[in-house]
């Protein structure tokens, strides 16, 4: 089985985030980056699916030289092939999912795993606009999946449940936390995948669709207020709640 | 100009998030000077169309057919682009729900549109629409303008006002598209309720419990405070990886996001991948014995005491006021 997880290369979840001097993108003095927390899930389905049925694991990542650590990660994971798809600058979700889907399509696997969304300008998009750009069948925030019999049955979270889908192979499938957890390279692993290469390939320029104008820290919220120290704060707590913000 | 809005239903009733759209759509059509199509997808929807007029659609296409009861997102997408194409909409509107938020991305390649996605924000500048979307699990705002001549743009539920519906039916039109077998060799085959229970993703008011209540036992009694409220019961990633609470509870960065209008955090630190979560929630309360938390910089009222105190208490008071 032909297996590939595309993955990105993004901020810590804890890192703190300051706006650049061009107002339009982040500072990135003291930010640590890491491989997208659920394109880590995407990599483990895809060592897990590697072991049950066979096959190959083919990591991709679209970005500048610092992507290479990310790739490496998936390496030490277990994958077997990482690629760079070298584009330094920074693109909307249609020109990353174009430039992964002409890979893609000459890669031709039988199962592509993204993460729901990259933790950075959480689109949530790239996945399932890699699938439409290849005619494949999809199933996004998947929790769990069966493959059998060249078809496979995939659980979506979505409100109050979980929606059972079924679908034809070749798929494109996201990944939601609870799928897997993910493991941790092991010493061989990471010895190994620093003599693994990392091929790369050039892209083609995309026209952006999106422009973005402006990027701003959040407007700060009013400091709170400590009510009390004490169950005597809860009337109090209950009226507020009821006549000053009108929410009960 | 013509916005086309997919309004969701689901086991025929829409879904709130829908009345969202549809009203958001029709104060961007007046600013823009334009018209409102809603369409909607399912089976046996006929006699829902029109209700969608009362907030604010001119007109709603309705796509019905046996196979469309449940989600299948090619042929889905396939009747949202070709309707949008039909009625030369330049502007297509939806939630960001999780039907939404799969359809879209599908929606916009079809029509070689850029996307924004949850975004919390659309105003009218100079004639052009401007996207206010949180990046970065919502420590950064970002604006932004589609360039591509068909622009896609998903809501977050919640965050924008459907309003009261002012009544006025709208006139319905049957829509359908050419559908081929491949478009349904992916489809829901059926839904996995979580016992009835009240989905975040979905609540006006949730009560979230964190490892603070030392186990799930301690969960009792934020489920009778939950149940005094008509809220729904969320957890912190702490409480969801002890096993205590299901992951579709987990609020944050790697759970859901949420924006209700009153968010209680009980126990809960507010670790900055929980506040990615909540924070653009309308009131936020927090109870934490510890004065420093940091969930205490995002509350708009806060007790500092031992939640195994206050909590049942808090719930006497509520059930008091409401009389549930
Ligand atoms: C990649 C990544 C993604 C993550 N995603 C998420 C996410 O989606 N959601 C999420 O929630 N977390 C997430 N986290 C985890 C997050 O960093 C925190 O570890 C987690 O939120 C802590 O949960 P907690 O507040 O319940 O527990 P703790 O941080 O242990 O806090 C417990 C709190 O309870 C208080 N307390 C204790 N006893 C009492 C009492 N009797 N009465 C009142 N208060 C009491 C304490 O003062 C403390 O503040 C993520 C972390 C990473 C690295
Ligand atoms: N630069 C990238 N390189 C490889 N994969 C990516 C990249 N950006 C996004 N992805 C994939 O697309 C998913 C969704 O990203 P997004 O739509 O940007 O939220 C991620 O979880 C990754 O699997």
């Amino acid at each position: 089985m032909k297996l590939a997880a595309c993955i990105n290369h993004v901020p810590d979840t804890a890192a703190k985030i300051n706006i650049a001097a061009d107002g339009k993108t982040i500072d990135k003095s003291g930010v640590t980056y890491v491989i997208s927390p659920y394109d880590e899930i995407a990599v483990e389905e895809c060592l897990r699916l590697k072991e049950k049925n066979g096959g190959d694991v083919t990591v991709i990542s679209l970005g500048g030289d610092a992507h290479k650590e990310t790739l490496r990660k998936a390496l030490a994971m277990g994958a077997d092939k990482a690629v760079l798809l070298r584009d330094d600058s920074v693109r909307d979700s249609s020109g990353v999912a174009r430039a992964l889907a002409d890979y893609l399509k000459e890669l031709s696997p039988d199962i592509v795993f993204f993460g729901k969304q990259s933790v950075d300008y959480d689109d949530g998009a790239v996945g399932v606009m890699v699938a439409e750009m290849l005619g494949l069948p999809s199933v996004s925030v998947v929790v769990k999946l069966d493959i059998a019999d060249g078809k496979a049955t995939a659980e979506r979270e979505i409100e109050g449940g979980r929606e059972v889908l079924e679908t034809s192979l070749p798929a494109v499938f996201t990944t939601q936390k609870g799928l897997n957890e993910p493991r941790y390279p092991s010493l061989k692993g990471i010895m190994g995948a620093k003599s693994k290469p990392i091929e790369e390939r050039p892209t083609s320029p995309v026209t952006a669709k999106i422009e973005l104008l402006l990027m701003q820290k959040p407007p700060a919220k009013p400091a709170g207020r400590i009510i009390g120290t004490d169950v005597s704060a809860v009337p109090e707590l209950v009226r507020l709640l009821h006549e000053e913000a009108k929410v009960i | 100009m013509k916005i086309l809005v997919f309004a969701e239903q689901r086991d025929n009733r829409f879904k709130k998030p829908a009345f969202e759209a549809v009203k958001t759509a029709r104060m961007l059509a007046d600013q823009l000077g334009g018209e409102v199509v809603a369409i909607i997808i399912g089976d046996n929807i006929q006699s829902m169309g029109s209700d969608l007029g009362g907030y604010g659609a001119h007109k709603v296409l309705v796509a019905e057919d046996g196979r469309l009861a449940r989600y299948a997102p090619v042929a889905y997408a396939t009747i949202v682009a070709e309707a949008a194409l039909a009625q030369h909409a330049t502007v297509v509107v939806m939630s960001a729900t999780a039907l939404g938020k799969d359809l879209a991305p599908r929606v916009a390649v079809k029509l070689d549109a850029g996307l924004a996605a949850e975004c919390t924000g659309l105003n009218v500048q100079g004639g052009e629409i401007v996207a206010t979307r949180p990046v970065f699990a919502g420590k950064a705002l970002a604006q932004v303008k589609i360039t591509s001549a068909v622009k896609v743009f998903t809501l977050r539920p919640n965050v924008f006002s459907s309003g009261e519906s002012g009544g006025v039916p709208a006139p319905t039109e049957k829509f359908s598209a050419a559908l081929t077998d491949p478009d349904f060799s992916c489809g829901a085959k059926e839904m996995k309720q979580s016992s009835g229970k009240l989905d975040v993703a979905e609540a006006n008011i949730i009560v979230t419990g964190g490892r603070g209540l030392k186990g799930p036992e301690g969960f009792g009694m934020i489920e009778d405070l939950a149940g005094a409220l008509g809220a729904a019961v969320g957890a912190s990633r702490a409480v969801v990886d002890a096993g205590w609470r299901p992951h579709e509870e987990q609020v944050g960065q790697t759970g859901k996001t949420v924006s209700p209008s009153l968010y209680i955090a009980v126990a809960v630190s507010g670790a900055i991948q929980h506040l990615a979560g909540m924070s653009s929630s309308k009131y936020i309360v927090a109870v934490n014995k510890d004065k420093d938390a940091p969930i205490f910089q995002v509350a708009t009222y806060g007790i500092v005491a031992d939640a195994f105190e206050i909590v049942p208490a808090l719930t006497v008071e509520v059930k008091k006021l409401l009389g549930t």
